[in-house]
């Protein structure tokens, strides 16, 4: 038993108030648009679907493996040194990507790998004449490692930093080699947090949509995502864009299905809960140091140079920028509304399968402990210009449609926000739970109290950090702005691309430049030093 | 995380700040962002008419003129639109059959959109030819004609956008269409070598373009206008075609729900007046469909003047769109 009678009833009527809601959501919106009249009754599964399904999966599987396979070693070698200039740093800049529109992004890329990009002069330097090129599947690969190799090493530190700092004492004393320390301590630990990673990344790539076509160079490279969007707008047919959303939840949810195969609980091993001292890492500074250094420059570099171009900016000009103020002050606010949304229905998505593994619940609790993980993480399938178009069309029988986009925007936001909120939240509580679960019902410190006192101090740094993610995420996203275009809503991304219709690449760089640093200022409490000496679990 | 969550439906409800209903009549346009945008026409333009109308315009403006079709479409009977102003030729067609406009019955005079177009139902109020836009310091020979581009060097690229997501994409289609005929896939396979991307929308590809991963992008004839008036260099220049330019001709019309039907043919008529139309070149940096009070600015001058103008009837386009995209796919995709 880990929870009391009355936090078990809290959390069956949590967990339903979080899957109804999200069904509903997300469920009368296609409801609305498979209704709407407007069908072409072209054949959903043609020849050009299966293409396009086909390259879907392949580069979103290559871009996945690519991204876990890199992010291993990464990992390892940031998990072993723990003090060199500069690693908070490191750490902090694998949220930036995920606040950059993905415009931005591809120009980012673009800047360093593109025929006129660093690295071509550098092999012009180097006397080759012919520039290496990108558009094609190697760029498509390239940005979504940039996208996801960050984020995927952030995961499995965090997993490392929660292995007893006892087992690094032993595996000295014992005289262990990295080979036994990576099959022995580190692999279990990275296995058992893989399936979740790897599926948000290839979810993440299986709905890229602006990368895809922008660095794949033609049409050969499409997603599901772009026919679904073409569905909706150019052929404005929204059976077929609902219909092909879910071709693309069955055929991606089969995959990550298999990918969960692939998991398995690791034991919890017990802690007294001593600073993390790795034995290991002086004999490897060379080669870590290697490692880490490629890994950063391979992220940096892109956000150098959106760095570099942003300062070419009117700063000036900005500043007095009535429009970009409320543009700020309205990204701001809906991105803390919906990272504090998407953190309050993360917690039952992340206890009640707790609740249910530990055998107190009754049937509801099983069938919500599989079933809201699972909606949790497949909600990134389901393309934000769906629902929104949807909503679109339920509330404009309610009067003035755009007092409802903030609304309909901070929800969604929040939603897609969902499956890394969880992701950084379920590994940590796990073993908090382990830990302190029981004592603390002993003690009978339960509900609030024992959230404040147990939870909260030591689960700090992965609720900061699963804010910080969320926040990110809601400023760097176009999204359903652009279905409600009310006068007067504006975000950040939304004037970033309004600039650049309109020529002004300078703002829009400059817009961008803002972006960056405020995703850098959001990881800035979660990543901050602990006054007292670091505890293991407590850092993401 | 209470006080964080109150304080934030706060200041979203802050954002919800909408101007508060005036007792005058007011005129809704329903438009594109980058119209209403702060750079766009849209604030001079307001200015202006409620001026003389004694009224106030009301802009919604979405991402661009085909989102603009889509929520009409969605809003059907219930739009609070007056007047629909973005739409492009192409797009007439559809917007017709969602019997939510009606004859605007003016005759307005002194209309200069090339290519004659003229309809019962849209009035034009600006027009741009498509053009390759080259980089004079990448590229010192420019392709004189369709046929050059498509037959020139495929080591010099271009970057041109999708026509399943983009209207200037579309164009490129058509222009390719109306030159080549029932060998357009053909000359896409040949041109296939020379395109380095294609892009979701215009925003990439002159993204692309002014990076220099390109020395040349599908744009407008007017795009070396905004380089030489708001960054003054000449570095950017449109390639004039000898077989003739296909042209965008961007067009309003009235609804048939509207409230006030007199003051949004009002609104029409001084959309093809000088006032309106003076407005259009330095802020929409397209030609002015008619008169404008003083003569165009000297870039503007300069500016390639297509000989030709291609354009295609909307009926013929929405007829054969599907199937001139797939054709497109087949030879893009082609190994």
């Amino acid at each position: 038993m880990i929870f009391a009678r009355a936090e078990r009833r809290t959390l069956d009527i949590a967990g339903g108030l979080a899957l109804g809601g999200v069904l509903v959501f997300v469920g009368a919106a296609t409801a609305v648009l498979l209704a709407h009249a407007g069908s072409s009754g072209a054949p959903l599964f043609d020849a050009y679907i299966g293409r396009v399904a086909r390259f879907t999966l392949v580069q979103a599987a290559l871009s996945t493996l690519l991204s876990i396979v890199l992010a291993i070693p990464v990992a390892r070698a940031l998990a072993r040194q723990r003090t060199f200039p500069g690693r908070v740093w490191i750490i902090r800049l694998s949220v930036v990507p995920l606040g950059l529109p993905a415009l931005v992004a591809a120009l980012g890329v673009v800047e360093i790998w593109g025929r006129q990009g660093v690295v071509n002069d550098l092999l012009r330097l180097a006397g080759l004449q012919n520039p290496v090129s990108v558009y094609g599947l190697a760029g498509i690969l390239i940005a979504h490692v940039f996208f996801n190799l960050p984020l995927a090493a952030r995961f499995m530190l965090a997993a490392l930093d929660r292995i007893p700092p006892e087992y690094w004492l032993s595996s000295a004393n014992l005289g262990m080699g990295s080979g036994a320390v990576f099959r022995l301590i580190e692999w279990p630990v990275i296995r058992r947090v893989l399936p979740g990673i790897a599926g948000l990344v290839f979810m993440l790539c299986a709905t890229s949509f602006t990368i895809v076509l922008t660095l794949g160079g033609g049409p050969a490279a499409t997603t599901i995502e772009v026919a679904i969007y073409q569905a909706l707008r150019f052929d404005f047919d929204p059976q077929r864009a609902v219909l092909l959303a879910f071709l693309q939840i069955a055929v991606t949810a089969a995959l990550l299905w298999l990918i969960s195969l692939f998991g398995r609980l690791p034991e919890e091993g017990m802690t007294a809960g001593r600073a993390i001292r790795r034995f290991d890492g002086c004999c490897r500074r060379v080669s870590d140091g290697v490692v880490i250094l490629f890994f950063t420059l391979f992220t940096a570099a892109p956000l150098a140079a959106t760095l570099i171009s942003g300062l070419a900016a009117d700063f000036g000009k900005l500043a007095a920028d009535a429009q970009l103020h409320r543009a700020l002050a309205t990204s701001l606010a809906i991105s803390l509304a919906s990272a504090t949304l998407s953190l309050t229905i993360a917690l039952p998505v992340v206890l009640v399968p707790r609740l249910a593994e530990s055998g107190d619940g009754g049937v509801a609790t099983r069938l919500m402990g599989r079933a809201l993980p699972a909606v949790g993480s497949l909600i990134l399938l389901v393309p934000p210009v769906v629902v929104a178009t949807g909503w679109f069309l339920m509330l404009r029988s309610f009067g003035e449609t755009g007092r409802f986009a903030p609304f309909v925007v901070t929800v969604l936001n929040a939603l897609m926000a969902l499956p890394f909120v969880t992701r950084v939240l379920e590994p940590a509580y796990r073993t908090h739970l382990s830990r302190t679960a029981r004592l603390a019902l002993s003690l009978g410190v339960t509900g609030w109290r024992r959230f404040l006192r147990i939870d909260w101090p030591a689960l700090k740094k992965p609720f900061l950090t699963a804010f910080a993610f969320a926040m990110a995420l809601s400023l760097g996203d176009l999204g359903a702005v652009a279905i409600f275009g009310a006068d007067g809503f504006v975000t950040l991304p939304w004037l970033l691309y309004s600039r650049m219709a309109s020529y002004r690449t300078a703002d829009a760089a400059g817009i961008a430049l803002i972006l960056g640093v405020l995703c850098l200022l959001l990881t800035l409490p979660s990543t901050a030093p602990d006054r007292q000496t670091e505890r293991p679990g407590s850092d993401a | 995380m209470r006080t964080a969550f109150l304080s934030s439906i706060a200041a979203l409800a802050v954002s919800l700040a909408f101007p508060a209903f005036a007792q005058e009549k007011t005129l809704t346009v329903y438009t594109y962002e980058s119209f209403v945008s702060e750079w766009g026409p849209g604030p001079k333009v307001k200015e202006a008419f409620e001026k003389s109308c004694g009224c106030k315009v009301e802009w919604v403006g979405v991402a661009d003129g085909v989102e603009l079709l889509t929520r009409l479409k969605l809003e059907g009977e219930g739009t609070k639109a007056d007047l629909v102003l973005g739409l492009d030729t192409n797009l007439i067609t559809e917007a017709k059959a969602t019997g939510l406009f009606e004859p605007h019955g003016l005759k307005p005079e002194g209309l200069t959109v090339p290519g004659g177009f003229s309809d019962d139902t849209f009035l034009p109020y600006d027009y741009g030819h498509f053009a390759v836009v080259y980089d004079t310091e990448a590229l010192k020979t420019p392709p004189a004609s369709l046929k050059d581009l498509v037959e020139g060097d495929p080591s010099q690229k271009i970057v041109i956008e999708d026509p399943r997501t983009s209207t200037p994409g579309l164009g490129l289609l058509l222009w390719v269409k109306s030159v080549y005929g029932d060998k357009s896939a053909e000359a896409w396979a040949k041109l296939k070598d020379r395109v380095l991307t294609v892009t979701p929308g215009w925003s990439e590809a002159y993204g692309l373009f002014t990076k220099g991963e390109a020395p040349m992008v599908l744009s407008y004839t007017t795009s070396p206008a905004y380089h030489v008036i708001a960054e003054n260099t000449e570095r950017y220049k449109a390639a004039a075609f000898s077989e003739g330019h296909y042209i965008q001709i961007e067009v309003a019309g009235l609804t048939r729900t509207s409230h006030d039907k007199d003051l949004a043919r009002q609104f029409l008529t001084f959309m093809t007046g000088p006032d309106f139309q003076s407005i259009i070149p330095e802020t929409n940096w397209m030609m002015p469909a008619a008169k404008t009070r003083d003569p165009l600015p000297a870039a503007f001058d300069a500016l390639v003047k297509p000989e030709k103008t291609f354009l295609m009837s909307s009926d013929e386009v929405a007829a054969n769109r599907k199937a001139w995209i797939d054709e497109w796919l087949g030879a893009m995709s082609a190994k």
